[in-house]
Order: structure tokens, then sequence, then C-alpha cells
């Protein structure tokens, strides 16, 4: 009993203790707090958030898809499907959609649109929004429902009309959403909802035309969801067709929206290890500070223990503080969310605090603080209380070991925290690798930078310069830490800068030089003909007319791909079996392939055996190689193929590619349909063509790349839009650190400034020596951080977008200054209080 | 009386690159309670080595130092850290004041450290004895160097010690105010009975105490009684 009083009264003490030095030291410490905000903010903001959509989804699961579940194929139901269907009730509801050229009488105008034909009352779940609520009973009135935003950018009206194939609707509401329109595809094929019958009658659906048929289901009792899946999807699969469940739909949904959330959660980690940083580096010298104090109070009977946990406890109260104040930034953040990701997101997303998100918040901050902090706090063991008769500056600090179990124990809990947020552990020990890479860069550039000046200083120089230049090496100085918080946050912004460049150069480079912007799909090959025609009436040339062949495969390696599927220890790619392939035949490789094994056959020769090309993704999805063979379903006719050679595809070039090419003088015969391309250099002729092509061949679809280009540009601006959001906290972050750091070495340098003013140095004189130290601390910091995204992003180039990166000089014009000046103005701001201040007063302020 | 302090063949040496440099060689002396006892010779001598030395600050290399009757080379750090809280004050050149702490706080850490709870209320007490007692939420930046010695007289003096040990305590003062605190000391010192050790180059301070050890090169010249 008396034991345990005594330790809470020690215990007392050591907070009171704590408390009195903290208050004293508010200045200095709310700087580390500041520090550690930003970064806690930036993940509970991203953490939450995620929570949030993952839940909406799946409680919005049923409103998402309109249905409980759906069977849905590429072709219509054969007699095995439809007696599934019949078994489970019927389906409540039928859907036939595919994507078509509209055509709207009024102006003439015409749009590639998703028409989806309709019966039986679909949607069950979420509903049919039109803007001012109008009449939705379009099957009853024979009507069109058209996307809003298509009919304002075509000035349609209600009342108007829509022509699609052979069939003329009324337009009767502007559609705002409908279950089952992905607002991604929507921005390039635009949702029109229709009658089934009007589908039947429109007459589009034909060989070739790729349409998609849909058995929607009301699922009556609480059937399980799982079982039905488990259940009836291989039968259905084994038929080419699909069973969709609301479940299955969310849970896709949600994982990929977590993949983007994951990836923006890394890039807040880093923003909070940045600000984990700038506290280590603070606590450092905030810490150096305090060791008279802690000599003094081991020289008036502390123990060791005593005085490392004076300040233990007072750097775990600041990180709870941060922590707190932290996570409820994090909590506004999120807030505005969903007005900056609206058009990305399938939903409407309700905010809701997230108790996990908030309590992680809070540990992080409290963790976080401690473990940047140990190395220094470790260092007032071994303060000696003989430092209160005589300073001992080269005291040996922390111990060797105790360093590397620091270390240690933060490169685990970095790992454990990416391990929470990936879920894989090769992932997360490559990011903690990038990690290391990125800072090992980073100090080592700095480290570079010092040996470079210390071997060639100019000695000769002015003594402003002299100076500016000793103060980047001296004790106590900032350049390490200060050239990871500028590179750390400059290497983001370029590298998101340089890649989001990359991509849009990518497609409008294809679009500058002599490619195709318009694209026919659908062309029925006895239509070729008269279709090239019409192209060449409206003075555009016919750029490629590409005979296209639909197939699946059959057997692969002599084993049947049913054999295959069933085959629960095959390692090939799902799709292989799945697919229907779009593929080609052609006596040449065009310009975006490359032979990368195995030989090019041109023409058949007639042997029994076909000898095909694929594409590298294909072989290694299929586990083909040269040699190996695999026969092809060519639309009921069995075709034996052999994999004669490889090919590097690069897909991401805005030209039509395939996975399988034959060779010519096989396929001319079996039933295919054409793809034309061409270019049209103004807007009007590719309105015109348009026109033409929708009222003489309505079966035929046209892609404009044009419109894909300003819809990618659009998406990319959107998440670049996100990412630089969070970019900008890692730089906010850094500039909180550089402040940091700024006004610690501040007080370092405090004594240096005021002796010079003593001596008689005009303030002109201070500030430019400042100026110069700062300015070569920004250049340096944003300078190396672009080179390394100018690294990182011909990484990305090179292995994920596998294409060609030519940097822009942007980065080098604009945020490379801008981020110099800004230091610069940082470091200018902390040393006026030295210039106007007489040097006695400011002495005095700092022996506080 | 008996002996507060015996000090016996007392060795202490410091590296200094590959020299090694002895800065005491084999100092013995004794100390007894109540009484003044100061330590004199010039800059370099070994004066404060051996200060910190006998007050547990530092360990030697060779020969024993029994501090209240505690063989103070059988203690840990932490150990002799306690004997420090409970037995002996100290008084600074420098003060030596924490200087986020007030006066008050200053004064009453060291009994603060053995969780008396009326550490406050004794500390101004002693701080209204040096003259502070309406400066006693001032912080050390705030009080001149004459007050900050006063303080950290009062400090040396709250948790009652056997023995104090005083490093220059007029050092940074000017005459009068050095004056004023070596009345101060030997007031309190006489007051409370406390033994007194002083290390100092103020031979006018030194003859104020009952005997005077002379240091020169490390070594004892002579003990004299002043």
């Amino acid at each position: 009993m008396r034991e345990n009083n005594k330790n809470s009264s020690q215990f007392n003490w050591l907070l009171k203790m704590a408390w009195r030095d903290g208050k004293a030291s508010a200045t200095k410490l709310s700087l580390f707090i500041a520090s550690i905000v930003l970064g806690i903010a930036a993940v509970v903001s991203i953490q939450s958030f995620g929570e949030n959509l993952r839940d909406n989804i799946a409680l919005q699961s049923k409103s998402l898809m309109g249905a409980d579940y759906i069977i849905g194929s590429d072709k219509p139901m054969n007699d095995r499907v439809t007696a599934i269907i019949d078994s489970l009730g019927g389906a409540d509801s039928r859907e036939i959609s595919f994507s078509s050229m509209a055509l709207f009488p009024k102006n003439g105008k015409t749009k590639l649109m998703d028409i989806r034909g309709i019966s039986g009352g679909f949607p069950f779940y979420g509903k049919i929004e039109t803007e001012i609520n109008s009449d939705h009973d379009f099957e009853g009135k024979h009507a069109a429902l058209v996307d809003a935003t298509t009919m304002l950018q075509l000035g349609i009206s209600e009342g108007d009309s829509i022509k699609f194939g052979e069939v003329t609707l009324p337009v009767m509401a502007r559609l705002k959403s409908i279950p089952g329109s992905s607002s991604l595809f929507s921005s390039i094929a635009p949702p029109v909802i229709v009658p089934l019958s009007a589908v039947e009658e429109s007459g589009l659906i034909q060989t070739g035309s790729r349409i998609d048929y849909k058995y929607y289901f009301k699922s009556t009792k609480n059937e399980d969801m799982d079982q039905l899946d488990k259940k009836l999807d291989p039968i259905l699969d084994a038929e080419d067709a699909d069973l969709d469940t609301h479940k299955s739909t969310s849970e896709r949904l949600g994982r990929r929206y977590e993949n983007f959330g994951r990836f923006l959660n890394l890039v807040a980690f880093v923003a909070l290890l940045l600000g984990c940083i700038g506290i280590a580096s603070s606590i450092h010298i905030y810490i150096k500070g305090k060791l008279r104090s802690v000599a003094v109070l081991k020289c008036l009977g502390a123990s060791r223990k005593q005085t490392f946990l004076i300040y233990l406890i007072q750097i775990a109260i600041i990180g709870f503080l941060g922590g707190i104040a932290g996570t409820g930034l994090g909590l506004i953040l999120q807030q505005t969310f969903p007005l900056i990701l609206a058009d990305l997101l399938p939903i409407e997303v309700q905010i809701t605090f997230v108790p996990g998100a908030i309590v992680m918040g809070i540990i992080l901050g409290l963790v976080m603080s401690i473990l940047f902090a140990l190395y220094s706090l470790i260092g007032t063991f071994y303060v000696s209380p003989l430092q209160t008769l005589r300073v001992q500056e080269n005291e040996s600090g922390t111990s060797r070991k105790a360093g590397l179990i620091t270390l240690l124990l933060i490169f685990l809990f970095i790992f454990g925290f990416s391990y929470w947020l990936l879920q894989d552990w090769q992932h997360s020990l490559s990011f903690v690798g990038g990690v290391i890479i990125t800072f090992g860069i980073l100090a080592g550039a700095s480290r570079l930078f010092i040996f470079l000046i210390k071997r060639f200083f100019p000695k000769n120089a002015g003594f402003i310069a002299r100076q500016s230049l000793l103060n980047l090496f001296r004790p106590n100085n900032q350049t390490l830490i200060l050239v990871l918080a500028i590179g750390l946050g400059t290497f983001l912004m370029s590298t998101l800068y340089f890649t989001r460049d990359m991509l849009l150069a990518e497609a409008s480079l294809d679009q500058q030089a002599n490619s195709p912007n318009l694209i026919l799909l659908d062309v029925q090959t006895e239509q070729a003909k008269d279709v090239a025609q019409t192209v060449k009436n409206q003075n555009l040339p016919v750029l490629e007319n590409i005979p296209i062949v639909t197939m699946r495969v059959a057997e692969l390696k002599g084993r049947s791909s049913q054999e295959l599927k069933n085959d629960s220890t095959s390692t090939i790619n799902g799709w292989i079996l799945n697919h229907e392939f779009r593929t080609t035949y052609r006596d040449s490789l065009i310009s975006s392939e490359e032979l990368i094994s195995g030989e090019w056959i041109p023409t058949y020769n007639g042997s029994e055996i076909v000898p095909i090309s694929v594409s590298e993704d294909f072989s290694k999805d299929a586990e083909v190689t040269t040699g190996d063979t695999i026969n092809f379903n060519v639309q009921g006719v069995i075709m034996q193929t052999e994999v004669a050679s490889i090919r590097k595809v690069d897909w991401s070039r805005m030209q039509l590619n395939f996975s399988i090419v034959f060779p010519q003088g096989i396929l001319e015969d079996a039933p295919q349909f054409r793809i034309l391309t061409t270019k049209a250099y103004a807007e009007g002729d590719s309105a015109e063509l348009q026109q033409k092509l929708v009222s003489q061949f309505p079966n035929i679809s046209v892609i404009d790349l044009r419109q894909v280009l300003s819809v990618l540009e659009d998406i990319l601006g959107k998440i670049g839009w996100l990412i630089n959001f969070m970019a900008f906290f890692s730089i906010i972050t850094g500039v909180i650190v550089l402040i940091g750091a700024v006004r610690t070495s501040k007080y370092q340098r405090i004594k240096e400034s005021v002796l010079l003013r003593t001596l008689g140095a005009k303030g002109k004189q201070i500030y430019k020596i400042v100026a110069l130290e700062y300015l070569y601390l920004g250049l340096l910091g944003s300078l190396t951080g672009i080179l390394l995204s100018l690294l990182s992003t011909s990484l990305l180039a090179w292995f994920l977008f596998e294409s060609i990166f030519v940097p822009s000089l942007i980065p080098f014009l604009i945020i490379l200054p801008a981020i110099s000046i800004l230091v610069l103005l940082i470091g200018l701001s902390n040393s006026v209080a030295v210039v106007k201040s007489p040097p006695l007063q400011i002495l005095r302020k700092q022996a506080m | 009386m008996s002996k507060i302090l015996n000090v016996q063949n007392l060795r202490k040496t410091y590296s200094s690159g590959n020299n090694e440099l002895t800065i005491l060689h084999g100092i013995s002396f004794e100390v007894l309670q109540g009484e003044v006892f100061s330590i004199v010779g010039p800059s370099g001598s070994g004066k404060t080595t051996l200060l910190g030395l006998c007050a547990g600050l530092d360990q030697s290399n060779s020969g024993t130092i029994e501090l209240c009757g505690t063989n103070l080379s059988n203690l840990t750090e932490d150990q002799r850290a306690q004997l420090r809280n409970r037995k002996t004050g100290f008084v600074f050149q420098d003060f030596q004041l924490l200087p986020t702490l007030t006066a008050v706080e200053n004064v009453a850490v060291p009994l603060e450290l053995q969780g008396n709870k009326n550490a406050s209320k004794k500390a101004k007490i002693l701080l209204g004895k040096v003259g502070l007692g309406d400066r006693v939420h001032h912080y050390p930046s705030q009080l001149s160097g004459g007050e900050q010695q006063r303080v950290a007289v009062a400090r040396a003096f709250c948790n009652d010690p056997e023995i104090l040990f005083a490093d220059e305590p007029t050092g940074n003062l000017d005459e009068e105010t050095g004056e004023k605190i070596t009345k101060l000391l030997f007031d309190l010192n006489k007051e409370l009975g406390t033994t007194l050790v002083i290390v100092t180059h103020d031979l006018e301070l030194a003859k104020k105490s009952d005997r005077i050890l002379r240091l020169k090169g490390g070594r004892i010249l002579e003990t004299e009684l002043s």
C-alpha cells in the first residue's frame, strides 16, 4: 500500500515536471505537434473515407445493381441456361444492351450511345433518376430516357426524338442515373433507356454486334446469395453465361476502389513519415538543449529513469495531442472528398465517422512520436551529472546498440503499418524498401553536397559567401533534414506531374501523328465496300480495313477448356478460357508490335495445323509458348492451330491491337465483320461523316478518339487532382518540418548572429548569409527530388506503362524555383528577429 | 566530531588522445561534521575534479571516498543520485537553475524527488529567508545573477543536507553581491549546522573557513587552519 502511494506520488511528480518544462517550451513544441498533425490528418481522412466508400458500396449493393442477382451473357441464352432461368421461377426483368450510334433527327446530330432495352419493371432496388422527377414509364409510353448531359450537349429537349437502327422513339425525360450504368463508361457511351421491344425492332441485333443479354431476378425470400453463386456459377460458366449477385458485384467494386484507396493511403503515410522525420530532428535538437537540465536534475538526485521518463511523458503527451488534432482535421477533410471525387465514384457516399480510423489516428500519433523521439530520448540516460561542473561537448550520446534497436523498431513499425494497409507482405516489403532507397538517395545527395563543399571550399570568396556555405556543415546543421523534407515533397509532386504528363502526351501523340482518330466498328463484310466509299466521298482516307473473326479457346495443349475450368490445380488465367476473342488475319506486323520469339508466318500454306501469332500477355496467361497447340471454336467449327510466334504488343497505343493474329489465307471465308479507321482533321468533318454513316448504316458504331482523349484527360485530371491534394500534404508537412528545422537552427545560431551584430554586422549582411544558405538548401532539395522523380517515372514508364518517357521542363521551370523561393522566404522570416532587435534582448530571450 | 567526508589515495586520470592525463595524484584528506572546508588552488590544479568526485558526480580511478559513512565506489549511479538527494546540497558558479522552472519550483525539486508533499511550502519559506519572497514565481531569465544564486542557495539548503558543496559560488558575481551570497551561505550553514565544502579562487572567502586545502598540479600542497 505504502509502495503504491510512493509510486503514484513519483509518477505525479514526473507528470508535474513534464508539464512545467513543456509549458515553458510551448513555442518550440508547437511545431512538433504541427508536423504530426498534418501527417495524421492525411492518413485518417483517407482511411475514414475508404471505409465509408466500402460500407456504402456494401449497403447500396442492391441499388447499385438494381436486382438481387443477374444472369448475363454476351450471346442469346441457350436451352440449358433457359432451363436454369425457368427453374429459378423465371426472370423478373430482361435487358438487351449494346453500343450503337444514335441520331437525333431534330438537328441531325449523332452520338455513340449505350442502348439499354428493358422490360419487366427493372430496377427493383434503387431508382431511375430523371431531372424534375418526370414520368418514367418508358415501356408503357414506348419512349426513351436519354442521358441528361448528352441532351444538354446536343441541344435536345423532351418531346424530340431519337433514332437508332430502324426505330425512332420520342425522348420522354432527361436521365440522370440508373442502376447498372458505370459513370466512367457513360462518358464514352452515355446510356439511353428504351423498351425491350424497341431494341428488337431496331434490326441492330446481328452477327458481329457486341450485345449483352441480362436476366434480372428479385429474390422473394432471404435466399443465400453465396450459396446460389457457388451452385449456379460453374454451371452457367460452362454455357458462357455468368451469375452476378448483388453481393459479389459490390465486393468486386469495393476491391477495385480499395486498391485506389490503398495507393492514396500510402501517399498519406509518406506525408506522415515526413512529419516523423521532422519530429525526430526537432526532438533531437530539443533534447540536446535539455541535457544541461538533465545533468542538474541528476545532480540533485534524480535517477536516470526519472529524467528519461520526464521527457518521454512530454513527448507522449505531444504525440497524443497531435494525434487528436490530426484526427480532427482528418475528419473535416474527409467531408470534402465526396465533392472532389463525385464523378469517379459509383455511388453517393454518406460520410460517417469511422471509430477504427479515429482510434488509429490517435494511437498513430502517440506511437510514432515516441518511436521517432526514442533515439534522442535514450541520450538522456548517458548524461553525466558532472556536466553541471564542467561542460563536456563531446560526451558520447546514445550507445550504438540502442540506436540500432530504435532503428529496427522504426522499420518494423513502418512495415507493420504498410502491411495493415496493403495486406500483402511482399508489397509492404517493397514499400519499406522504396522508402529506404528514396530516403537513402536524398540523404546521400546531401552528404555528397557537403563533401563537395568541403573539398572545393572557396577559401578566397567573400565573407558572406563563405559564411553561408560554412553554415551548411557546421555542428548542428540542418542540411540533411531539410534536403530530406524538401526533396521528398518535390519528388512526390514532380513524379505525379511527369506520370500524368506522360500518359496524356502518349494519347495526344497518337492524335497528332498520321494515325486514325475515328474508328468504325461492327461493319458487316458486305457493307465494307460501301462504308469505305462513304468515307472517301467525305474526302477522308480509309486508313485501315481490319477483318475481325470471333472465336473461343476450345482446347489448350490437348486439354479441353471445360477440363481446364474444372481442374482446381490449373493456373491458367480464367479469361483465356471464358473470353470471346476478336482475332484478325494479316501478313505483316504493325508499328505497335515487336516479335520476341518464334517466326512470323505471313501466309497460310495449307498445312493441317494453322500457325498463329499470340501476344506476350496471352502466352503468359495461357501458359503457352512457341510450338504449343491451341484449338479454337470459330463459331461452331473447330480449328487446330499452333503458336508460331509471340509478339510484344504496346497496348497503351491508341491503335487496334490483337492478342491473336492469324496468317492470311485461312479465315477469309469465316463469318466476320470489319473495323475501318479514318482520320478527320476538323471536328465538322467528323460530325458530318458520323451523320452520313448513321443514316446509311445504322448498325455501325463510331468511336471518336478525340472524345475518348478528352474523357481520359478529364479522368486523369480528377485522379491527378486527388493525388496532388495528397502530395500537397507532404509539401505542407515538409514546410512545417522546414519551419521547425529553421527555427531550431535559429536557436543554434542565434548567438553567432548576435555576436556578428555586436561586432557590427549590418542587417543586410546577416540577411544575405541566411538567404544564400537557404537558397542552396532549397535548390539542392528540390533538384534532388525532381531528379529522383525522373528516375521513378522512367521506371514506371518502363515497367508499368511500357512506354517511352520524355520529361517535360515544367517541374524544372516551375516546381524547382517555387520551392527554392519558399525555403528562402521561411529562412529569412526567421532571421527578422535577430536583425531588428537589440542583441542583448535576444540573448536574454533565448536563455528561456 | 565525526568524519563526514573521508578521502584516501584518490587518483583520477583522463585520456586525451593517446595520452593519459593525471589530474589528481593520490589525494587524501578528511572533513569533519559541521566544518567549513575550502579547497583552493590555481586553474587546472584539479579543484573542481576533486569536488565532483567527493560529491559522487564522477568516479575515481583508484582510492576511496566515504561520504556520510557510505563508500561511494560501491554504489551504482542511481544509488549515488539517491545519496546526493538525501544528504548533499550544491551551489554552482553558474547557478545551474532549470530554465523552464520558476524560482519556487527550482527550490522544491530536491524535496519533490523525495516525495515530500510540503516541498513547495518549504521552498517558499527558504526563498523568503534569502530575500526573494516576492519573486517566487519568476523564471531564472527574469532574475539577476545575484538573485539566481540566492535561489540556488535556497535550493541547496532545501533538503536539509548534511554536507553542502559549493563550486566557486561567487565566481560569476560582482564583489558586493558576492559578499552578500557568502554571508547568506555562512549564516545558513551556522543556523542549520551543515558541513560546507567550498572550491574557490577567492582567498578572502577561503580565509573565512575553518580549514583550507591547497592544491597544485593535482597534489596537496598543504592543509592549514585559517
